[in-house]
Order: structure tokens, then sequence, then C-alpha cells
């Protein structure tokens, strides 16, 4: 899923700061799943603005709305009759929901009170780590299913680097060394001859290096 | 040869090598590089020049090879993948091997987080094994990565770093092979201070006769306290500094202790001379190279060979 953390409260409230009526948007998809961004949080966040705003004398009007999803046309269209009636958007999606809700009513200031952090995983309860950058070039056939771009801090292709120390990257002893866990996991596989096998220099057109990317499915447009 | 560097012939000709390094300055000032190699010329064979050591910025190690190049001396461009996609990197390269520069040294860098620019975004469009690759490539095969041909390939010594101590220790050989396989001629390996371990790392380079394939040069660095000592042990990923090392720093008063560093690494030298594979030595006196000479001297390994 999309990983994402809550923006501190003072650089949200700075963004509203012009505004008395807004509405905040949740949305049911990955950020309700990481408790960031779901309908509950949207809940808390309007709560904390409303007596924010009394504190300072200062009235607001926020409605309180969970889509779907904010990645799909038809549940962003659930909210047109009511946008009229608000001055700004702040959007508890991630940064695609955000912009595609933005995109929907091109006229409505749309805020994110959500940072995009990553794609991962629930590792434990309250525990999100990541595991994947999108680099749009899968080879987790080749690292024994754990990936050296997400879990490298260098994204090395023919790792470990000489800093990996007790399994530990040298970047804090809070990381795992990715190479650790790949050398580990093909060792588990009787794969660890795999380890010497050169991984040449990487496509990264696929990556984000290659601009904006889509993905089209011929079979599926009308 | 596959180059014109002194280091290669030295090590061709079966004599054991020394090189040195010096660390670029936070400056434009040419003179602190043009100071250091004064003090290594003639004393070593080779001086790696280092790129942003430890992520922080400092003058460019191809500006600074060019300076020691002018003096005479045979720099080994160090060159680290964090910094620069392979468009930049295959540039300097060319633009080294133009200013007669005869070495490079393949590395993937020390995390920005380290450095002065923390906040900095990194690059590693490729990893020092990669570069390796990619170098042995447009020396040998003439071509850019992509294939083009190049029109005066650069050629250089290529080397690489090699870490016996890090973990996990079992990939340590095969990583190793791993850059003989890419192309690599010579290796620099990390301070050695657990000689034990490095002669263990060494028997599993010999077993599958890699030393017969790539010149090892055992990396020495001498300590001047117990301070630094303990630094090194602690806060440096990938550094092993064995307890008696520091206890007997410790033993000895603390005016003196600097010098018992300096014996320390002659010790450790001489020991290296002795281990069958290791071809020579690579002196990393930070900040310090005014004891390089010295170190070289008490080693028994001067007056540097004619080649």
């Amino acid at each position: 899923m999309i990983v994402g953390s809550r923006k501190p409260m003072e650089e949200i409230e700075a963004m509203i700061d012009p505004f008395e009526r807004i509405i905040v948007l949740g949305c049911r998809e990955c950020v309700t799943v990481c408790s960031v961004g779901g309908e509950k949080e949207v809940g808390i966040l309007a709560a904390e603005l409303r007596l924010s705003r009394k504190q300072k004398g200062r009235a607001i009007d926020i409605l309180e709305f969970s889509l779907e999803r904010q990645c799909d046309h038809e549940y962003i269209e659930q909210i047109r009759t009511q946008v009229a009636n608000y001055d700004a958007i702040l959007s508890m999606a991630c940064g695609a929901g955000v912009q595609f809700v933005a995109e929907s009513y091109p006229e409505m200031p749309v805020f994110p009170a959500v940072n995009t952090t990553f794609i991962g995983v629930t590792e434990e309860q309250g525990l999100w780590t990541e595991r994947c950058q999108a680099c749009g070039n899968c080879i987790l056939h080749l690292t024994g299913g754990i990936c050296p771009v997400s879990r490298c801090s260098k994204s090395l292709m023919n790792g470990p680097c000489g800093g990996s120390s007790d399994g530990k990257c040298e970047v804090n002893k809070e990381i795992v060394c990715g190479w650790q866990l790949i050398i580990e996991r093909l060792k588990q596989l009787g794969q660890l001859d795999k380890y010497e096998e050169y991984i040449p220099i990487k496509d990264w057109s696929s990556s984000r290096a290659g601009g904006p990317r889509k993905v089209v499915r011929e079979d599926l447009r009308i | 040869m596959k180059s014109a560097s002194r280091l290669e012939k030295v090590l061709e000709k079966g004599e054991f090598a020394v090189t040195s390094e010096c660390g670029p300055p936070r400056g434009a000032d040419a003179e602190v590089i043009q100071k250091k190699g004064a003090l290594l010329k003639g004393v070593v064979d080779a001086i790696n020049v280092t790129d942003n050591q430890t992520s922080v910025v400092r003058m460019s190690s191809a500006a600074s090879c060019f300076i020691l190049k002018g003096m005479g001396l045979d720099p080994v461009l160090q060159m680290v993948t964090r910094d620069r996609n392979r468009i930049a990197i295959q540039s300097d390269i060319l633009g080294a091997a133009a200013v007669g520069v005869n070495n490079i040294l393949c590395l993937s860098g020390d995390h920005q987080v380290f450095g002065d620019h923390p906040k900095a975004k990194n690059v590693y469009d490729m990893d020092s094994i990669q570069l390796i690759h990619s170098v042995r490539k447009m020396r040998d095969e003439g071509t850019f990565i992509e294939g083009d041909e190049i029109k005066g390939a650069p050629k250089l010594f290529i080397g690489a770093a090699c870490n016996p101590f890090a973990d996990p220790f079992e990939i340590r050989v095969p990583r190793l092979a791993k850059k003989v396989a890419a192309g690599v001629d010579f290796v620099q390996t990390q301070c050695i201070y657990n000689i034990d371990k490095f002669e263990e790392w060494m028997k599993g380079v010999r077993d599958r006769g890699l030393h017969e394939k790539v010149h090892i040069l055992a990396g020495v660095t001498p300590m001047k306290s117990v301070g630094m000592a303990k630094y090194m042990k602690n806060m440096v990923p990938g550094m092993d500094v064995p307890d008696e090392v520091i206890e007997r720093m410790k033993g000895v008063p603390k005016e003196k202790r600097a010098d018992e560093g300096i014996t320390i690494c002659v010790e450790t030298i001489q020991k290296m001379k002795e281990i069958e594979g290791v071809r020579g030595v690579h002196i990393m006196a930070i900040e310090w190279e005014d004891r390089v000479p010295e170190i070289v001297e008490r080693a028994g390994l001067s007056p540097r060979p004619d080649v």
C-alpha cells in the first residue's frame, strides 16, 4: 500500500489560514489502512482544527467527508454538489489523490494534509516499512525476493557496500542492511552461488528517470 | 601494459608497491594539494586522491589529480558513484585520462548522511562493481556504456576498495571475485588492525586463486591517539579495531601515543610483506601525510624502485 504520515498541525493550519469553509476529505484506501487519512482521522483532524480556531476566536465551517478512493473520477464526483459551498479542500489522501481532486475541481484550492512517504507494508501494529520504489523494472527474482533498490540505502545492484556492519546499514543502526537480507535469503534457498552473478547497470528509464509514467491497456480502453 | 601507470609498472615488475592518499582541501587553494604532494613525492608509487570523502564537499578529485600530475606524481582518481550519473562519470573519466591521470579507484562512496550536506539527493545510477565494468569496457573495448565508439579510449589502471572486515564475512571473498570478474586490476583494502581476520580472508582469497588475478594492496592507517582508535572502532562502519590495539596505545604515556601509532603501523606493514598474495601496501595517514616518509622508511620500503 501507499503509506503516509500526517503533516504537523502548524503546517496544515498555515495552509488553510485564509479560509473559513473547508472540506476535510478522507480516502478509504491505503491511507485508511495505515491510519493516516481515513474517516477516523478526518474526524480527529476536523476536531483539532475547530478547537484551534475557537481558541483564536475565528470561525470555521468544516465538512467531514470520505471517499471510497480519491484516485478514481467516479468517487471524486460524489462531492461535486457540496464543493460549491466551500472555499477549500484539505485532502488526507496520498499525493495522487490530492492531485486528482485538484484536477477535478480546478477552481478550488486543494491542500495536502498528509506527506506521502512510500510503498510499504504493515510490519507490525503501528509500524510501516518501505518495500518498493516502483522502479518499473522488477528484479526480485535475482535477489532472493528482497529489493535492493528500496532496501539498500544506496540502491546498490551488487552490494553490500563496506559499510554493512552486524547486519545493519552504515546510515544508522535502525536500518537492516538490505544486502545482508538478500544474502541470508539466498542461503536459505540454497542459491548463494547467485550472489556472484553480476547484475548489469540498471535501465532506470522505466523509473522516474524517464519522466512521468503511464500504463495503457488497450484491451480495457473504451 | 594496460596503462602508463607507474603503479601498474611497479606491480607488474613484482615489486612490493606503496601507495598513499591525500584528501583535497575544503577550498580552492591549490597550494594545499601541492604541499601534500611534495611530502609524498618519491616516497610512494601512487597517490589516491579522495572524492568528497565522508560526503563532505572538497576540491574535486579530478582537479586535484591534475595538480599532482603536474608535479610528476602518479595520482589515483578516486571516483564514487554517489554524486554522478553515468553521463558525468564517463565524462570525468575522459577528462581525467586526457590530462594524464592513469589510475582510477571505483567506489560507491559513503552515504551523504555522514557529510556536511545530509539533505542532498544521492545518485547511485550505478554501483562500484558496475563502475569497474564500465571503465574496463571504456578502456578495453573502446566503447561507452551504451556501446558507442570512443575516439581515444581512456587507458586507466583500474582499482577498487575491498573490505575484508565488513559483514557478512562469508561473502567477502566472493565479493572480491565479483570485482575481479568485472575487470579490476588492483584493490586497496580497508585499514587492517585485526591481522588474524585479514589472514583468514587472504587464505580464502588464495584458495580461489584470486591473488593471481588481482594485485592486493593492504590498507593501513596510523592511529594518532586513543581517542582516534576508539572512534575508528565504534563510529566507523565496517572497521575492525581489536581491543589489544587500543590497550597498547593506552599503555604508553600520552605524549608518546602518536609515535606508538606509527610503530604499530610499521609493524603491520612488515607483517603484510610476509603474507602470500599481498602485493603492496596502501598507507592512509589521515591529515598526517608528513609522517608517511618515516613509515615507508622504517618499513624497509624506500627507496622506491625505478621503473
